[in-house]
């Protein structure tokens, strides 16, 4: 893979772990679903020239990275907010008042599901159950998990990562 | 970090661990973990499966499947490698108590894993969890890795000359992966539709070849099963459903939480004792009893024990144990709605009558809530319920028409009272 890693769209870190992702399973196969989060974490979606690069090392074709990567529900082909604003609205969580959550966060932020504020920093989505329901309402803000949410908790939580955007921003 | 429950109830043998720092694996080994393994290899693969049998351990993703049974359907002798796969994919809403394996217990995970390894003559074990628990795989590749280090994992367990390798892998969001076959198509790296059975698993499973797949809870609670002995194991639970589960306690009570009681406790004293009872003085009005794809039981039906068999006798399932408690200011017409909407987000499309019937299900309760519902509508959803009955090849379909046919049933009044322009009569504030 040394023409490929030449031309990486990937961080070296990312790039040396999918060269050891593709010899961790029996099939080569097995490590595309990985891949393809691994990748959008690092790139924010799949875009073309990630979804080519990893085609070209898995040793399939495009057309079928695409079949695989629209069946998963984490996986997106647009760009989101730097920080992902995923409220469960499940019925343990409905419940609980998880809809009054993603209404906060609407209002606060002024935008809806699967948009992203102007400036890049949210993007918000309504999601299926992320197993926290005996913890509800919950949320996941990229990895996240916020648990136990009350709707005035949201303000200090966008404010808590408006900061770490800002602080990641001035290095 | 998810709150942990306690309550003098509980018997805690598959928690025992939690809260205790046992993610460390020295930790772990100091609280008494990988006994139960080395005891395994001393034994032999016979004797583990016999002490699963006679364990009376089912399968705590929602089945019921007795685990010893299941080890071993799996051929002696394959031409193909034979895998162990563990199914974290925990997306069953009202599920969360893998979570908390994860998270307290990984090496319970490995333990187990290697121990049905053993059972079966697999050198490789998959532990899958759902994308959306990226903390939780982190925290289990750490713990793989230090498994490794001491030479539990790799050509020479303990020092037995056995091999085994764990390899972790990461879903991507998707609730039909938790379907065995349509985990191993994820795996494969393919997208998660479910396969045609039989040939069922055991036989053709992974990569072609034959495998065992088990819900998380049930191969962190094999362990637990070889250190304690199956007849003190079975001891604990109530007849034919051997030991613990960890209730996964939701909604509308005031102490929610993951709780681990003896199989056959009883789901009345669960609701109103162990979980402190209906949240703000309200009273009940149903009770989802084991995942979101079980009917709904009333407040007349749920003084029973809570284990595979007596709850199927009530007319529903005990599923994953994820009892969902919903007070009398409820709609169940809008709860139905939302049930029926995650299944139909879900559905892979592959069986028309899972893609049609829960699309149509959606539709037709949306517009019963919204006011705009005609009398037919009602049974409409009745009848498009029952055609998806046992008509799908993954039990998808049957998870999506079986809560939404006892909502019907059980809460008629409920849905014509939205009818011909009334407003939900629940349309106030919680």
């Amino acid at each position: 893979m040394t023409d490929q890693e030449s031309i990486s769209i990937f961080s070296p870190a990312t790039a040396a772990r999918f060269d050891a992702l593709v010899l961790k399973y029996p099939l080569k196969r097995s490590a595309l679903v990985p891949m393809l989060l691994y990748a959008q974490d690092e790139i924010g979606y799949l875009s073309d020239a990630v979804i080519a690069e990893i085609a070209q090392r898995i040793g399939i074709t495009q057309l079928d990275v695409r079949s695989v990567a629209s069946y998963y529900s984490m996986l997106r082909f647009k760009p989101a907010g730097r920080y992902n604003v995923q409220v469960c609205t499940n019925i343990c969580c409905m419940l609980r008042g998880g809809y009054d959550i993603l209404d906060r966060f609407k209002k606060e932020l002024h935008i809806g599901h699967k948009e992203t504020t102007a400036d890049g920093t949210f993007s918000l989505e309504e999601v299926e159950c992320i197993g926290a329901c005996s913890w509800a309402p919950a949320i996941q803000v990229n990895y996240d998990f916020h648990d136990e949410l009350k709707p005035d908790l949201v303000p200090g939580l966008i404010d808590a990562y408006r900061g770490k955007a800002a602080a990641k921003g001035a290095k | 970090m998810p709150r942990l429950v306690s309550h003098p109830d509980e018997v805690k043998i598959v928690s025992q661990r939690f809260g205790q720092g046992a993610a460390n694996i020295d930790r772990y080994i100091e609280l008494g973990g990988y006994q139960a393994v080395k005891k395994c290899i001393a034994q032999g693969p016979d004797w583990i499966i016999d002490e699963m049998k006679a364990s009376g351990l089912r399968g705590r993703g929602g089945a019921g499947f007795p685990t010893g049974m299941k080890w071993s359907f799996v051929p002696k002798q394959s031409a193909k490698p034979k895998y162990v796969l563990v199914n974290g994919d925990e997306s069953e809403p009202c599920t969360c108590k893998d979570h908390l394996i994860f998270l307290h217990d990984p090496h319970s995970i490995i333990e187990g894993t290697i121990i049905a390894g053993l059972a079966i003559g697999a050198k490789t074990g998959f532990i899958y969890l759902r994308g959306e628990y990226r903390y939780l795989i982190e925290i289990m590749e750490r713990a793989v890795a230090d498994a490794y280090q001491k030479g539990f994992l790799g050509k020479d367990i303990f020092g037995s000359g056995i091999e085994f390798q764990i390899i972790t892998q990461t879903g991507a969001g998707a609730y039909e992966v938790g379907e065995e076959s349509a985990l191993m198509e994820s795996l494969e790296g393919k997208r998660g539709v479910p396969r045609i059975k039989p040939p069922f698993p055991a036989v053709v499973g992974l990569y072609g070849g034959p495998t065992v797949i088990n819900n998380a809870e049930t191969i962190a609670t094999v362990p637990h099963v070889i250190t304690m002995g199956a007849a003190a194991f079975s001891a604990v639970g109530s007849a034919r459903n051997g030991g613990t589960r960890l209730f996964s306690i939701s909604g509308h009570v005031e102490k929610p939480g993951v709780y681990e009681l003896p199989m056959g406790y009883n789901l009345k004293k669960i609701i109103y004792e162990v979980a402190g009872g209906i949240w703000k003085g309200r009273g009940l009005k149903a009770v989802v009893p084991g995942g979101s794809s079980t009917p709904c039981l009333l407040p007349d039906e749920i003084d029973i024990g809570m284990d595979f068999d007596q709850v199927a006798k009530a007319g529903s399932m005990m599923g994953s144990a994820g009892v969902c408690v919903i007070d009398d200011h409820t709609c169940m017409v809008e709860f139905a709605q939302r049930t029926i909407a995650f299944y139909q987000h879900e559905s892979c499309g592959w069986c028309i009558p899972c893609r049609e019937g829960t699309d149509w299900i959606k539709k037709t309760i949306t517009r019963i809530h919204a006011g705009f519902g005609e009398a037919k509508d009602i049974d409409n959803v009745t009848t498009i319920g029952n055609n998806m009955l046992g008509r799908t090849f993954c039990p998808l379909g049957d998870a999506a028409a079986m809560p939404t046919l006892a909502f019907v049933k059980k809460f008629r009044k409920e849905f014509e009272d939205h009818l011909n322009g009334k407003p939900c009569p629940f349309a106030h504030k919680n």
